[in-house]
């Protein structure tokens, strides 16, 4: 079909879309083809948007506003407003979860005293209660891993568990926290703390969170039941037995030993040897 | 028929004269019974490395019954729960049943590590007081060492029995002696693989070095303790000088009886101590370090304390790597870092040790035969060189424990690191300067003290209003008031009770086990006693 053609509908068309239509008609129907445009864009994005009710202060919960409250009080100079972190101070915190603030509020390391290489444990600020609303406000800004309810320990009768946990004790673990749990030093004032004090959930919680200098070995990489069984191995065998041998000198391995040679059976042998010398 | 009597007491004599008869022991047996040897605490500190090197034959021959040297892949199935079900190996397993089920099996194990532990130290210790006191010296550099040998050879016992349990901690040690080896430039690769027949850890080396530790090593030992001991009767002990005491005499007690009773009750003693350790502290606990394996390490994995100077050497070392490209020629060369404080440096100080004696007389042009001992503040150059020694040790065997002080001690691994390169340039010159300050100081004092005599406590004032104290010479003084005696390289008097005027020094260890002696009283005033109380008024206006 060519342009020449006479007569018919297109042509017809085409003659009378050629003519130049009035100047006000031709806004006018701009102005209703980008209404209905912009009408229709935004009714299709209100019902398929996810935050419908999107809104610069979330609904929280009871416990989580009690959870801000305290956030607001106590976290809010290094974690800034709405957890958002301040700059050279303190991180963000969304995402972090509740299993990292019940981590490091119920260990004391948060609220942390001073800047420095690692927050040492301490005792906790706050209590039980406030520990929870505080992750819960978290957990409801930003979302993030939780620590699972219930026993979190390998299932009672299972009599390898414990092996198996000391076995990845000391494939994961020990390099930092050492054989016996009691820690070691990390570069520049770091260090793995001592884990004699750490309860079940604050095992769980490290483990799944990766607090301070700790990697975090996430779901995929140990799973629950294996964290279940690394916490069953530290608290029931790490901790609960006693030194079969003695005294255990502190676990460390050959440098105690070797300063327990020196200072109690050369001493008490050249004291023998002054006594024996001494009573010719 | 009459009945013949036995005469009890004449049995000993006939029994000692037939053995006479055919053996002719009566007249060596007299020379060796009859040895004297002179006394002094600091001659028993070399026993302590001699008794429980006993010890650690005794306990030792208990472990070999139950520990198997073997490779081989093995579940786990014994009385401690936190293994069983793991897979490791035969030697492991059979150190876990040695530990746990065999009756008295764990103390033995415990025992037999504390004594190496004491063994090496009481060694070390030994060493230093030969070496401070100048026992080095002609005719004994081969004593001398002898005994030098014997702390390598020991150091290679220590490691092989490290090793044998096959715990994660050995066998990081075992991976870090395969470095070591590597590291060498030339022949490294060739010594690692015909040690480990191969790659680490292959199937042999435990069989290798326990064949080494339990027979090889303990019988050059042996040996060496043997001849250790043959020349110090030979040659005779050395002595402190003293009154009657010469070049050319020993004084002393016989060897029989005396000496051998209390020699037969410091092997008590210590044994006594070795066995208190091994049963009240626990060592290796070689359960909590759980099998080789490749991927296990822990943190604050060091060997024992008579290694863990290469391991602080290892550790302040700089990473300096030397690379040769050889002309293009093949990959080119590289002599890796670990090589300098691993080889080189324990070569160093095997040989400078050893060549010591010789270094000494050399430069002192000393060359006659001593048997009088020196004290240290008498020979300050030697005494401060020691000190350096000493101290160049010391810090690198804290620095192989520096990540234990770094956590313990909340201070920093990189500042401690630093502390140790840092440390290691200063703290041996320091060492150097204030001993031999020291030693001077000493020296000075005894002088002084045979000059004008003993500090008696006594302060006398002078016509013209001075204080001085009253000194007691120890001999006829000259015009000038200067005593008369020279040093005789032991110990002067230095308080009137060691010169009598005064009773003897209060005995006991505790506490006293006699009184203390009555003050003097200066002649001509009388003595001042209290007024009764109820002589005193009270003024009460």
């Amino acid at each position: 079909m060519t342009s020449d053609t006479p007569g018919g509908l297109l042509a017809r068309l085409r003659r009378r879309r050629s003519q130049p239509r009035s100047r006000v008609r031709r806004r006018l129907g701009t102005v209703v083809r980008l209404t209905i445009a912009l009408t229709l864009a935004g009714g299709v994005y209100t019902v398929f948007a996810p935050g419908l009710s999107a809104d610069d202060t979330p609904q929280l919960s009871t416990a989580a506003q009690e959870g801000k409250a305290l956030f607001d009080e106590s976290c809010i100079s290094c974690h800034g407003r709405n957890a958002q972190g301040v700059e050279g101070r303190g991180p963000s915190l969304i995402g972090v979860g509740a299993a990292a603030v019940e981590f490091q509020v119920s260990t004391g390391r948060m609220p942390m005293a001073r800047q420095e290489a690692q927050a040492p444990r301490k005792p906790a600020m706050f209590n039980d209660d406030q520990t929870r609303q505080l992750a819960q406000y978290i957990q409801e800004l930003g979302g993030g891993p939780q620590i699972p309810d219930g026993d979190l320990r390998a299932p009672e009768g299972d009599d390898e568990a414990i092996a198996r946990g000391g076995n990845l004790f000391r494939i994961n673990c020990s390099s930092c926290h050492a054989f016996g749990g009691g820690g070691g030093a990390l570069s520049s004032g770091k260090y793995a703390p001592d884990l004699k004090e750490a309860t079940d959930r604050q095992l769980y919680a490290a483990m799944l969170t990766g607090p301070q200098n700790m990697p975090v070995f996430g779901d995929n990489q140990l799973t629950p039941e294996q964290k279940k069984e690394i916490i069953s191995y530290v608290q029931e065998a790490l901790k609960q037995d006693k030194d079969p041998g003695g005294w255990g000198l502190g676990r460390f391995g050959p440098v105690t030993e070797g300063l327990a040679i020196f200072l109690v059976g050369i001493v008490a042998l050249v004291f023998a040897a002054l006594w024996i010398a001494g009573k010719s | 028929m009459k009945r013949r009597k036995v005469d009890v007491s004449a049995v000993p004599a006939k029994v000692a004269g037939g053995l006479d008869d055919r053996f002719q022991a009566a007249t060596p047996l007299r020379n060796i019974l009859n040895k004297v040897f002179p006394d002094h605490w600091s001659f028993l500190l070399g026993e302590i490395a001699l008794f429980s090197f006993i010890v650690l034959l005794l306990t030792g021959t208990f472990l070999t019954f139950f520990y198997e040297p073997s490779l081989t892949t093995v579940t786990y199935d014994g009385s401690y729960a936190p293994l069983r079900g793991t897979h490791m190996s035969a030697a492991y397993a059979s150190s876990l049943d040695l530990s746990f089920d065999v009756r008295g099996g764990l103390i033995m194990r415990q025992m037999h590590h504390w004594a190496a532990l004491t063994f090496m130290s009481a060694i070390v210790v030994h060493m230093f007081r030969i070496f401070f006191t100048g026992a080095f010296r002609k005719p004994r550099e081969t004593n001398w060492i002898i005994g030098s040998l014997l702390f390598w050879i020991g150091f290679l016992a220590g490691f092989t029995g490290y090793s044998l349990p096959d715990d994660a901690l050995s066998g990081t040690g075992l991976r870090i002696a395969s470095a070591i080896m590597l590291s060498i430039p030339v022949i490294g690769s060739w010594v690692t693989t015909s040690i480990f027949d191969g790659e680490f850890p292959g199937h042999v080396i435990m069989g290798r070095f326990y064949i080494a530790h339990v027979l090889l090593i303990p019988g050059a030992l042996l040996a060496l303790i043997s001849v250790h001991l043959g020349l110090v009767f030979k040659q005779k002990h050395t002595q402190w000088p003293g009154p009657g005491r010469t070049e050319h005499n020993v004084v002393g007690e016989r060897f029989v009886p005396r000496y051998t009773i209390k020699q037969g009750g410091f092997f008590m003693i210590v044994f006594g101590v070795i066995a208190l350790m091994g049963g009240l502290f626990q060592i290796n606990p070689i359960w909590l370090f759980g099998p080789y394996e490749a991927y296990t390490v822990s943190a604050a994995s060091q060997p024992d304390w008579y290694v863990m100077f290469l391991d602080g050497s290892t550790r302040l070392f700089p990473a300096w790597e030397i690379r040769f490209d050889l002309w293009g020629w093949g990959d080119g060369y590289t002599i890796p870092p670990i090589f300098w404080p691993t080889v080189v440096l324990p070569g160093i100080l095997t040989m400078l040790p050893m060549a010591y004696p010789f270094i000494e007389a050399r430069l002192t042009k000393d060359h006659r035969a001593h048997n009088l001992l020196q004290r240290p503040r008498d020979v300050p150059a030697r005494t401060a060189l020691g000190a350096m020694a000493i101290a160049f040790w010391l810090v690198l065997t804290l620095s192989g424990g520096n990540d234990v002080i770094a956590d313990q001690f909340h201070i920093s691994l990189n500042a401690m690191t630093w502390a140790g390169r840092i440390g290691l340039l200063i703290a041996p010159p320091l060492a150097y300067y204030v001993t031999y300050r020291i030693c001077l100081g000493l020296q000075q004092h005894d002088r002084e003290v045979l000059a004008h005599g003993v500090e008696t406590g006594i302060i006398r004032r002078l016509p013209d209003g001075r204080f001085m104290e009253v000194h007691q010479p120890l001999a006829p003084v000259d015009e000038h008031g200067h005593g008369s005696l020279d040093y005789a390289g032991w110990v002067v008097p230095k308080k009137m009770n060691r010169l009598g005027a005064l009773g003897p020094a209060i005995r006991g260890f505790f506490f006293p086990i006699e009184k203390p002696s009555e003050a003097p009283v200066s002649p001509g005033h009388p003595p001042v006693s209290a007024a009764p109380s109820a002589e005193r008024e009270e003024i009460t206006k």
